[in-house]
Formats: structure tokens, C-alpha cells, sequence
């Protein structure tokens, strides 16, 4: 080669690069995320980019990702990755609106058992809906116990021990109940089943009762929700309707200031893995508590609930096997990281976000080095074999507006629980019967009906 | 038709195509296709199967439809006549020959033009029960014996009425209306009812208002139609105000489950297009029936007036 083409050889090299790089695939990724937790998607994103040269993806926020990733499915052009919630993902199975991932894990070289063996079994759980996989975790949560441990001194309790049993934590909270001496107006309550009330169904997996049963709704059938119902109603009974209804007049929003475990209104509440942020953003130097549900049933100790965002394919989405390769990565981590910059997928999005990770493994910087300060506590309820999660059905959307419909009949005294559920049930029977005649309909149910919940 | 006709008709309908195409394809399509969807078990993402009147069979067994409605009717049934007496009592002060009377018809126009998230965002800081507006003027009057204001919206009992009252504070467009028309009124009929001794009250009954009735019976009836097909503000409110995450269920314990917000639930989380197409088409017929029966009743009204 003369010298002359030596030196062009750079040239033709640089003219070279831009070429290849325009041959990589673009994936378009729609999540919810806005704020910091969008930055630490933006953060995984770049390092995966940056991994490989072959897919770059694309990340967009997008407010309401569920019903948005419905109706471009339904118009033939999704995204090739779409944030959902846990809650869709057997809606949207069941309506053939999500690719199931077990081809590209067995092209992988893995079974399905594998693959999930990766997670927490509660995670694992979530990611498959009728015998398939149909997802892969974006943001897992898991909720918890969370007590003010200031209020906790002030009614003669041990700020480091949290109530263990049921018996307990109604003590504790009638003990950390505080009314105006004047008027007797609540002041200040031990525990509110309504704060936050996003999950009012959880009370019924806490007395061990289920919530789906061999094909059967047992939401008002199994006693031991109808238990929980009636624990929840006592605290109105308790309180009294037109107290608490003053009280939590004066309740800001939950991710304010004026929320009321913020302000000393509520002592214990069930919140999640990333109430931590709030808390430092909205009530820093809050001396607070972070444990496990207290014992409802004897025996069922570090009882809690987890949930998770989750990554899925659209059906049609036109990047199929890159966006496969996208959520593998966020589905992996490094587990010898020893630094931030060794950590990978799950660990570094979880670690940015302030959040657990769902995979059993975690490297040593990931658990030594956490923001979170109770980590080591959400690390220890994901593992529980007691942890549960939003049953895996496909009318789980009207499950849970019955759910919350029974819930705020029975808080508000408007309605026996036996009554309320009774009512909820009956429509949920009557739905179920609807759901499974669509499915028969449309050739579906001989393949689902084996494997339903 | 002669040629010319021919030409003139042919050079209208291209100069309107542009209307026809998008009235056919964004319009006239959907109207009928969900009339098709109605009957067939559809969830938009696989292929609709015909089910006859299945749907409908199952919307008058279902409680929640009923609950929708009641709730609906109960709206429209206090917020079109109060918002009916509210405008034309404003727009007959506004007509009044004041000193600033352009600004006052401009602060009273201002917030039907607030985009409706700012307006419902405002209200639930009006409607909170401890330190919400409302409350802090009831309590002048409630609290000597020894009563609170409503938690408004976290009360079943009081949500509905929060909305109705929150309404009113949208009927600046209204209001124009009825100016325009009190306006119109013939200045010679108030002059000859003076020469007769009546007061203003015999006025405004005997000639402002049958003078003003066709405008009172359209605006009514546009009142009613947009009532009945109330979603956002109580879609926005009921769940900032209640919590319970996504579930757009008109909380609390469904007291603002209106109609149009059990149609969206049912379509876009139930995956239930072919179920709310029907309940679309019944909210379209009943919406028809109330407007007719409104048109009927304004009607004999105006038309037996002096």
C-alpha cells in the first residue's frame, strides 16, 4: 500500500463509521416516567446504547403508557417496548395485545423456569401470566410497614420495635390515637386502612384469605376477607365517621407535605420501597421505622406485597427481537459490581431510582453501597415466601374498582362488610362467567382456561 | 338540473370535499361502526364477534348502569336549572346600564375559558374540608353551633352537589348568550309595560322572559346535553380528592360514577369497546329523549306566551 493510501485509509475509515452506525436498529421504548426516575430509564438506556452498536433505544414519556399502547396496537403501530403496569399484563395477554417472550428465552438457550429463576419468585410470578413469560421488570416495589417513630416516644413506645403481631398493632395504634380534650376531635390516629387506600385489597391476603379461587371469585365467599373487612370497618367504628372525616379533610396529597404521615396526623402506614424519596424530599430529618407487616395470621411472619412496572412487546411492534435484547439487559445486572460504574441493568436503573432489585442476586455494591436506607429490609421481604402479589387475572381492572367500591362502602359505614362484599361479588361472578364466554368465543379459553388462575 | 347547475353543484361539493372526507372518515365512520360494535363482543385489539343484543340485555341487568345514570340525572337535574338561573340572572345585572360594565361581563366570562384541569385543581382547594374556601364561609356561619362544613368530595353525600356547584362557576358562555339576547329584546315592550305601572320583577316575567325564551330553552338544552355527558372535571377530581391510584371509579363508594366515566372504565380498562359502544348508543337515545322532551316543553312555553 503506497503512502499515499495510507493516509486515506483514516479518511475512508471516519467515512465508514457513520454508515455503520445508521445501520443500527432504533427501538422505541414509551414509559411513564417523568422526574429523576425517568433520568435513571434515560442513565440504563445510555450505557445500554453505548454496550453494543447494533440498537440504540429511544426513549419517550408518555402519560397513561396502558391506554396509549392500546390503541396503537389496535392501529398496527405500537412501540417496540411499552412500560406497563403488572395490572395489564393479563388484560392485555388475554386480548392477544403482547408478545410472549418464551421464543427469544429459548433461542436464548434457556427454559422459562431459567430464565425466571433469575427473580425473586414473587417477581418471577409477575412476569408470567398462563403458562408463559410475558414480561420483564422495569421498577419493582415492594411495601412495607412504616411508623414515625417520634409519635412512637411520645405514647411511651419503643421507637425500634414495631408491633408483630395484629393484636399489637391495634394496640399501638390505639395508643398513638390522640383526640382534642375539648371537643374530642381526632388530633392525631395510630393507623387509617384509607392512607394511601391504593391497595385495599391487600387486607384480605393479610388475614390469609384469597381473592380467586379454582375458577370461583371467593372475594365475599372466604371468610377471612370478610375478616379484614370488618377490621377495617372498626376503625371507623372506633374513631367515629364524622371524626375521621374532619381529620382527613386536612390530608394533603401523599407525595406533599401536608400528607398526613408527614405531618404527624398518621403514625403507621403500608407504603412502598419508594416512599423513602418522598420522605426526603417532603419531610427530611423524619425519624421513621421501616418493617415488615406485623403477624395477621399466626405463623406468617414477614408478610408484605410487592408489585412491579414491568417492560413488554406490543404485538406488531416492528423491533421484536432488539427490544427482546433491551429488556434482557434490564432484566441482568453485573453481580460482581464493585463500583457504580460496574453496575448494570436492574441494579444500576433500581440503584438510581431507589429501589429494591428484583433479581435474587445482588452485587456487592448494589447491597453495601444502596441509598436506601432500609434496603436491607426490602431486600429481606422480596425473599419472603410470604410476599404476595395482585392476582393474575384477566378482569383484575373490575376486580379491584369492586374491590375499592366494597372498601369505601365499608370504611365510610355505609354498608355491612357481608353486605358490601356480597354486592361486589355477585358482579365479579357475573363478570367472570362474561370473561371467560369472550375467551370462548374468540378460541381462547382451551389454552387459558388449564392455566387461569 | 341544467348544465350550469351541474357545474355549480360540482364545484360546491369540491370546494366541501375536504369537510365531507373529514366528516365521513372521523364522524359518520366511528358513528356506525360502533353502532356495528354494539352488538358483537369487541375489545379492540382482536376481531369483533357478533353477539346480538347481547350487550344490551346485559346493561339493563347491570347495577352500575343504573348507578351511572342516577348519578347523571341527578347532576343534570340540579346543575341546568340552577345554571339556567344563575346565567340569566347574571346576564340581566350585566345588562344593567353600570358604571364598568364591560369588566364586570368580562370577570364573569374569564373562567369558562380556564382550561377545565386548572378550574378542577382550583376547586379542590375550594372544597377541602379543612382549609378549603367553602368551608371557611360556612364555618362563620356553622361553627357557633358547633358544626363543620362537608368534607365535599371525600363525603358521598356531598360530592354530587360539589360538582353542581362547581358548574356554575362555567357559565360565562351562557351568560353571553342570554346577553345577546336580552339585548334583542324590544325596548318599546319594557316602555309600555312601565306606562302601565308594572314593577321590574312584573317585567322581567312578563317581558324579558317570554321575549328571551327561545334563548332560554337553547341554552337549557345545551346545558342538559353537556351534563349528561359530564366526564372530566368529576374524572379529575374524584380521584385527586379520594386517591385509589387509576381506578376511575367515581369515588368515594362510586358517588361520582357518572355515566360517561363508567363508559370510559368499561372501554379502555375492561377492554370492553362492544359493551360501551351499547352504553354509548343508550346515553345517545336517552340524551335524545330529554332534549326532545325539553324542546316539546320550552316550546309550548314560548309559543303560548303573550
Amino acid at each position: 500500500m503506497s503512502p499515499r493510501h495510507k493516509a486515506c485509509l483514516p479518511l475512508l475509515l471516519a467515512a465508514a463509521l457513520p454508515a455503520g452506525a445508521a445501520q443500527a436498529v432504533h427501538v422505541t421504548y414509551w414509559e411513564k416516567w417523568v422526574g429523576f426516575e425517568a433520568q435513571a430509564d434515560q442513565a440504563v438506556i445510555d450505557r445500554f446504547n453505548r454496550s453494543q452498536d447494533r440498537i440504540v433505544v429511544d426513549y419517550s414519556s408518555v402519560s397513561h403508557t396502558d391506554r396509549k399502547t392500546l390503541v396503537a396496537t389496535a392501529g398496527g403501530d405500537p412501540p417496540d417496548i411499552a412500560g406497563l403496569n403488572e395490572q395489564n399484563i393479563a388484560t392485555f395477554a388475554d386480548a392477544e395485545a403482547l408478545l410472549p417472550l418464551d421464543d427469544f428465552i429459548r433461542r436464548d438457550g434457556m427454559t422459562n423456569t431459567e430464565w425466571l429463576s433469575r427473580y425473586y419468585p414473587v417477581y418471577a410470578r409477575i412476569c408470567s401470566h398462563a403458562g408463559h413469560v410475558y414480561a420483564g421488570i422495569s421498577t419493582p416495589k415492594v411495601m412495607a410497614l412504616y411508623w414515625n417513630k417520634t409519635l412512637f416516644r411520645e405514647a411511651g413506645l419503643d421507637p425500634d420495635r414495631p408491633p408483630r403481631t395484629l393484636a399489637e398493632f391495634d394496640d399501638y395504634s390505639r395508643r398513638l390515637t390522640k383526640r382534642d380534650p375539648a371537643t374530642g376531635r381526632l388530633t392525631q390516629v395510630g393507623f387509617l386502612p384509607q392512607d394511601p387506600g391504593w391497595w385495599p385489597w391487600i387486607f384480605c391476603s393479610w388475614f390469609g384469605g384469597k381473592l380467586f379461587d379454582e375458577q370461583r371469585v371467593t372475594f365475599a365467599s372466604d371468610p377471612r376477607n370478610v375478616a379484614a373487612y370488618d377490621w377495617i370497618q372498626s376503625f371507623t367504628r372506633d374513631y367515629g365517621l364524622d371524626n375521621v372525616k374532619v381529620l382527613s379533610s386536612e390530608f394533603g396529597p401523599w407525595a406533599s407535605p401536608s400528607a398526613p404521615f408527614f405531618t404527624g396526623r398518621i403514625a403507621m402506614v403500608f407504603q412502598g420501597v419508594f416512599y423513602d424519596n418522598y420522605i426526603h424530599q417532603y419531610k427530611p430529618g423524619l425519624d421513621y421505622g421501616v418493617g415488615p407487616w406485623p403477624e395477621a395470621v399466626p405463623g406468617v411472619t414477614d408478610f408484605a406485597m410487592a408489585e412491579a412496572d414491568v417492560l413488554v412487546i406490543p404485538r406488531g411492534a416492528r423491533h421484536v427481537r432488539e427490544a427482546w435484547e433491551f429488556i434482557k439487559y434490564v432484566n441482568s445486572a453485573n453481580p460482581d459490581a464493585r463500583t457504580r460504574d460496574e453496575l448494570r441493568g436492574a441494579e444500576l436503573l433500581d440503584y438510581l431510582q431507589v429501589k429494591n432489585s428484583p433479581l435474587r442476586v445482588w452485587s456487592p455494591f448494589f447491597a453495601e453501597h444502596n441509598l436506601h436506607p432500609h434496603i436491607a429490609m426490602m431486600r429481606r421481604l422480596s425473599a419472603s415466601p410470604n410476599v404476595v402479589s395482585a392476582p393474575d387475572l384477566g378482569i383484575w381492572q373490575e376486580y379491584y374498582r369492586e374491590v375499592i367500591s366494597s372498601f369505601d362502602r365499608v370504611r365510610l359505614l355505609d354498608a355491612t362488610p357481608r353486605e358490601a362484599m356480597a354486592f361486589s361479588q355477585s358482579r365479579l361472578e357475573k363478570s367472570w362467567e362474561r370473561y371467560r364466554r369472550s375467551l370462548e368465543r374468540h378460541g381462547q379459553w382451551a389454552a387459558l382456561g388449564e392455566t387461569a388462575p | 338540473m341544467t348544465r350550469a347547475e351541474g357545474k355549480r353543484l360540482r364545484a360546491g361539493v369540491a370546494f366541501t370535499s375536504l369537510w365531507i372526507v373529514g366528516l365521513a372518515v372521523f364522524t359518520a365512520y366511528p358513528v356506525a361502526a360502533s353502532l356495528f360494535y354494539s352488538f358483537c363482543d369487541y375489545s379492540i385489539l382482536k376481531a369483533p364477534v357478533w353477539c346480538g343484543l347481547e350487550n344490551y340485555r346485559q346493561l339493563a341487568q347491570d347495577e352500575l348502569f343504573w348507578k351511572s345514570l342516577r348519578n347523571t340525572l341527578f347532576y343534570a337535574g340540579l346543575s341546568v336549572p340552577l345554571g339556567t338561573a344563575v346565567a340569566l340572572g347574571l346576564a340581566v345585572l350585566l345588562n344593567c346600564e353600570v358604571g364598568g360594565r364591560s369588566l364586570f361581563r368580562l370577570l364573569f366570562f374569564m373562567p369558562s375559558i380556564v382550561p377545565v384541569v386548572a378550574s378542577a385543581m382550583l376547586w379542590l382547594w375550594i372544597f377541602n374540608g379543612k382549609y378549603g374556601l367553602m368551608n371557611g364561609f360556612l364555618d362563620l356561619f356553622l361553627s357557633p353551633f358547633g358544626l363543620h362544613g362537608p368534607a365535599w368530595l371525600a363525603d358521598p353525600s356531598w360530592s354530587k352537589p360539589a360538582l353542581v356547584i362547581m358548574s356554575l362557576w362555567g357559565t360565562g358562555n351562557a351568560v353571553v348568550i342570554y346577553l345577546a339576547g336580552l339585548q334583542n329584546v324590544p325596548a318599546e315592550l319594557y316602555e309600555a309595560a312601565e306606562i302601565d305601572g308594572a314593577s321590574a320583577w312584573r317585567r322581567f316575567i312578563h317581558v324579558t322572559l317570554p321575549a328571551i325564551a327561545p334563548v332560554v330553552a337553547f341554552n337549557a338544552i345545551m346545558a342538559l346535553i353537556g351534563a349528561m355527558q359530564l366526564f372530566a372535571q368529576a374524572y379529575i377530581m374524584s380521584e385527586a380528592a379520594n386517591g385509589n391510584g387509576n381506578a376511575s371509579d367515581g369515588n368515594p363508594a362510586r358517588s361520582t360514577l357518572f355515566y360517561t366515566i363508567y363508559l370510559f372504565s368499561t372501554a379502555f380498562q375492561d377492554l370492553r369497546m362492544g359493551y360501551a359502544s351499547a352504553m354509548a348508543y343508550v346515553l345517545f337515545l336517552i340524551t335524545a329523549a330529554l332534549t326532545w322532551m325539553a324542546a316539546q316543553f320550552s316550546r309550548g312555553r314560548y309559543e303560548d306566551s303573550p
